[in-house]
């Protein structure tokens, strides 16, 4: 069936199949590699994009479901070429290794600091709880998005 | 100028911050199709019979195929077989064709349109398998009557491995004034990579050459594996790819039966074949590692002196031999037990067992971390015998400065000697972050109160860059080939340096710290050197990115072959400024006659000149081109203390880190940033191996901990925030002076939290409890002793 869902300010109008997820649909169908799976029980959170300003695990997100909704995955995050502050952030704070996690990890977090503006540690490690990885300890990425929150 | 060791940020990151980088699961061929794998859902089982019809006849299927359809195609090798003794070895073929060992192994594959239509055709599938007695357990497997694996493996040993002199040994342990015995269990991980592991192939068969992009921490040695072993084919043939690669902590270092199944059907279906495995797939499918059942005894005299360490160890292999997996409990573990400490007599028996679970292999550490756990353990186990302070054991056993270089007692380290060490240096300074006199006596009020609070040391040291290739290599521990690495680096007309090397960064930075390296030994801007890796075509051989090697090897090779483009740069500027190369310097990228810095000649200049070749001394080739293939005389022995002060809830037995404090020396560093970065994410792992992580089977041979629901890898908030230091005591091995950091983390941070726990318990009298130290666990032991209180 025909959706047609706007992913990064675009308006795209894709034949999805019912079944399949809106990972499946952004990566194979929109070409959007971006976004990762790195599981398939919604535990690693690598997959997670802004669905309406929210943070969703596109796993969990049939690509029907997104019809007339408004997507952004990591590749739409940049305004004019200049990167968001999360993405400048963890680049500063060597918040990423393999980068693998880093697009889930990284909207997670502009979803965190759109609620809460000034996050202490707990609240951010809690706000990443979705979101796993398996290089840095996390200890990076917290010290990321704290920055990114100061500059935001 | 001085850009080694500077926190300089990573190059790489911009491709991976925007989500441009491409994984393995990107890549997109034309007509390329997709295959699913029918896994075994039984862990010791005959195939009786496969019947594929129904699964053929699915529409969007291209084809079905079982073992029987590559009988052509060897088993995969297994590289690293134990040193010096008899291997009893078994490893799988791409499909099985007669038996399974373990759940998830590969018995039938499906090519489709697309996965979702070879998912479905998979379940058409008819199997009749005939499930066979099971056991997982490596000491039981060993026992009279157990479930047999293999036939060349009697009482399924692989082998039996030894160090040290067990006479002597014995001899120390019945002198001793104290000898504390303890079995414990260094429990099964399960490593998860964020990414999963990944296949694609294509074939041409105008040139009969295959190129094959793999999730690889090594692809040289995946191209030698596949054409030598598999396929008995030219070494030329296979050109093996590794793009971005999402983290491997070794579980990405081996060859696996998907990617010669996938590169053979990519020649049988003439078109490109992707597989990408599921985190289903990861779990079962994937190495595991540890899984160590171990008798320890240590003696000492009444002052501390450890006089002797017995060991024995069962470990576990898995259902079949994964490519390197003897080696690790063998050398990288027993060759490791005499730690910092001056133990005079060590014997160590260990047993390599098949049973019927996921194959076990290096995991973050490989060996070291279970030789640390072991030796850690057992010094609190001496301190609390003798009613010494747990870091005052430590330190009368530690090996002074002074000794370096050192061989530990009875040749267990095999002719190598330790390269150097200050290892109270790095005590002293981690309990100086504690104020440890101060947190003693928080612990003592904190007691009246009925909180337990409990610090935790683990005082370590590691092996990194395994070396020389005549050591490890099958003269001496029977590694099947070499563990040198090799580096190239060509300066292009315009100065520009490319550096392609062996080794494979799957997260650690490489393209940054090399390009330091480089940069740093030119004289020109890190912004003008590139690092490649990952294609085989195209960069030199090599052996990979695992073992902590990429520095203390990897990276030792770019400095040699940097240094060689600045000797012929040299020559080059003495034919060009008509003066004896003798009376030349080269200084900040530029090259002058002694005393005369206004003749200089840049490096830009200079290769520019070497590029097109119109004036060159007699006999000099054009193009300023070097490669190193550099081996290495010793290991590199990087060290530290750890230090871990944890709150255990009384009521519930749960954990809570309220500090952790890491002390490292890893010698040199070229990267502070990205050296602080590794240590985290190893103790991170190794933390949440002694709480939360468990590979469990039940007695079905199925894994219980089967998924990312099931299995415990830590989130952000189950793990605390790190306070690293570092002292520096560069390796006097390699010319950099570094020693490795990708592993510390991992190797000591495990026994310091458990020792940490251990402590907070000790007015409930607990000796030992075996990880994860669940609340589960600990409120029990808790309740069973309750002598204390």
């Amino acid at each position: 069936m025909k959706v047609s869902i706007k992913v990064n300010g675009q308006l795209r109008e894709v034949d999805v199949e019912p079944r399949w997820l809106l990972v499946h649909v952004l990566r194979e169908k929109l070409g959007l590699t971006g976004t990762n799976v790195g599981c398939d029980t919604s535990q690693c959170g690598a997959c997670t994009v802004l669905m309406n300003g929210m943070a969703v695990k596109s796993c969990t997100v049939l690509g029907v479901q997104a019809d007339g909704a408004d997507i952004t995955t990591i590749e739409g995050l940049r305004t004019d070429g200049a990167y968001h502050p999360v993405q400048q952030a963890f680049w500063d704070h060597h918040g990423l290794q393999c980068g693998f996690c880093t697009p889930g990890m990284i909207l997670t977090a502009v979803d965190l600091l759109t609620h809460h503006g000034d996050p202490n540690d707990e609240t951010i490690r809690h706000g990443l709880e979705g979101n796993l990885c398996r290089c840095t300890g996390y200890e990076n990425i917290v010290r990321a998005v704290r920055d990114a929150a100061d500059k935001m | 100028m001085g850009v080694l060791g500077q926190s300089i940020k990573r190059r790489e990151d911009p491709r991976l911050i925007t989500g441009e980088a491409k994984f393995l699961d990107d890549i997109q061929l034309a007509g390329m199709a997709h295959a699913a794998i029918l896994r075994s859902p039984y862990a010791h089982a005959k195939i009786k019979s496969i019947n594929t019809d129904k699964a053929k006849a699915h529409p969007g299927v291209i084809g079905v195929f079982t073992g029987k359809d590559f009988m052509d195609v060897n088993p995969l090798p297994c590289a690293w077989q134990a040193g010096g003794v008899k291997n009893n070895a078994n490893t799988p073929r791409c499909l099985e064709v007669d038996r399974v060992t373990h759940t998830g192994m590969g018995v039938a594959v499906v090519v489709a349109q697309d996965r979702y239509i070879a998912e479905d055709a998979l379940a058409l599938i008819d199997v009749e398998w005939e499930p066979l007695p099971v056991v997982t357990d490596a000491k039981k497997a060993t026992e009279a009557g157990a479930p047999q694996l293999h036939e060349n493996a009697p009482n399924n040993i692989e082998c039996e491995w030894e160090c040290g002199d067990a006479a002597a040994t014995a001899d120390a342990l019945q002198g001793a004034d104290v000898v504390v015995k303890q079995s414990i269990i260094n429990q099964r991980l399960i490593p998860n990579a964020m990414e999963p592991r990944g296949c694609a192939a294509q074939y041409n068969p105008a040139s009969d050459e295959y190129t094959v992009w793999m999730t690889s921490q090594a692809p040289h040695v995946m191209k030698l594996l596949m054409t030598a072993f598999v396929f008995g084919i030219a070494e030329t043939k296979i050109r093996i790819i590794s793009p971005q690669v999402g983290g491997g902590f070794g579980a990405k270092i081996y060859l696996y039966p998907e990617y010669v199944l996938v590169t053979a059907l990519a020649k049988k279906l003439g078109r490109p074949i992707k597989w990408n495995e599921t985190r289903r797939e990861n779990y079962i499918a994937t190495t595991h590692g540890r899984d160590h059942i171990t008798d320890i005894e240590i003696g000492a005299k009444k002052d501390g002196t450890i006089t002797g360490l017995r060991v024995k160890t069962y470990a576990n292999m898995g259902g079949i031999l994964s490519t390197i997996a003897p080696g690790i409990p063998t050398t990288l573990y027993g060759r490791l037990l005499s730690g910092p400490y001056k133990i005079p007599h060590i014997y160590c028996h260990v047993t390599n067992v098949y049973t019927n679970t996921a194959m076990v292999d290096a995991y973050r550490g490989a060996g070291r971390p279970e030789a640390t756990y072991v030796l850690e353990r057992a010094m609190d186990w001496v301190a609390e015998e003798l009613g010494m302070d747990p870091a005052d054991v430590r330190r009368k056993n530690f090996i002074p400065s002074n000794e370096f270089p050192y061989a530990p007692a009875d040749n267990i380290l095999a002719g190598l000697k330790y390269d150097s060490g200050d290892y109270d240096k790095t005590l002293d300074k981690a309990l100086q972050m504690l104020n440890y006199a101060e947190f003693r006596e928080e612990q003592q009020a904190a007691r009246k109160k009925g909180k337990y609070l409990g610090v935790g040391f683990s005082t370590y040291i590691e092996l990194c860059g395994v070396a020389p290739s005549a050591w490890i290599g099958l003269p001496g521990q029977g590694w099947g080939a070499g563990l040198w690495e090799s580096a190239n680096i060509r300066m292009h007309l315009t100065g520009k340096v490319v550096v392609t090397t062996g080794s494979q960064s799957h997260g650690q930075g490489h393209e940054t710290t090399m390009a330091q390296v480089v940069a740093d030994e030119l004289g020109i801007s890190v912004d003008d050197v590139i690092v490649q890796h990952s294609d085989t075509n195209g960069t030199p051989f090599g052996y990979g990115s695992y073992g902590s090697r990429s520095g203390a090897v990897g990276a030792v090779a770019v400095l040699r072959a940097a240094q060689r483009i600045k000797e012929k740069a040299k020559r080059l500027a003495a034919h060009m400024l008509e003066a004896n190369v003798q009376d030349l310097i080269y200084e900040d990228g530029k090259v002058f006659v002694k005393g005369a810095p206004a003749t200089a000649k840049t490096i830009q200049e200079i290769a520019l000149q070497s590029a097109v070749g119109y004036s060159l001394p007699e006999g000099m080739e054009p193009f300023l081109d070097e490669t190193s293939y550099y081996d290495p005389p010793n290991c590199t022995y990087p060290f530290g203390a750890h230090i871990c002060v944890v709150e255990v809830d009384g009521n519930t037995g749960k954990t809570k880190i309220l500090r952790y404090i890491a002390c490292d020396d890893v010698g040199n560093v070229i990267n502070p940033m990205i050296v602080d970065g590794q240590v985290h994410g190893g103790i991170a792992q190794g933390v949440a191996q002694a709480l939360y992580e468990h590979g469990v089977y039940d007695e079905n041979g199925t894994l219980l901990s089967g998924s990312m629901m099931d299995y415990a890898v830590p989130t952000a908030a189950m793990l605390p925030s790190y306070e690293t230091a570092r002292t520096v005591t560069p390796s006097p091995v390699n010319p950099l002076g570094v020693k490795g950091a990708g592993e510390t983390g991992a190797i000591a941070s495990t026994p310091a939290v458990v020792n940490a726990v251990m402590d907070a318990l000790k007015p409930f009298g607990v000796k030992h409890i075996d990880m994860p130290l669940t609340p589960e666990k600990v409120w029990k032991a808790m309740q069973s002793n309750n002598g204390g209180m």
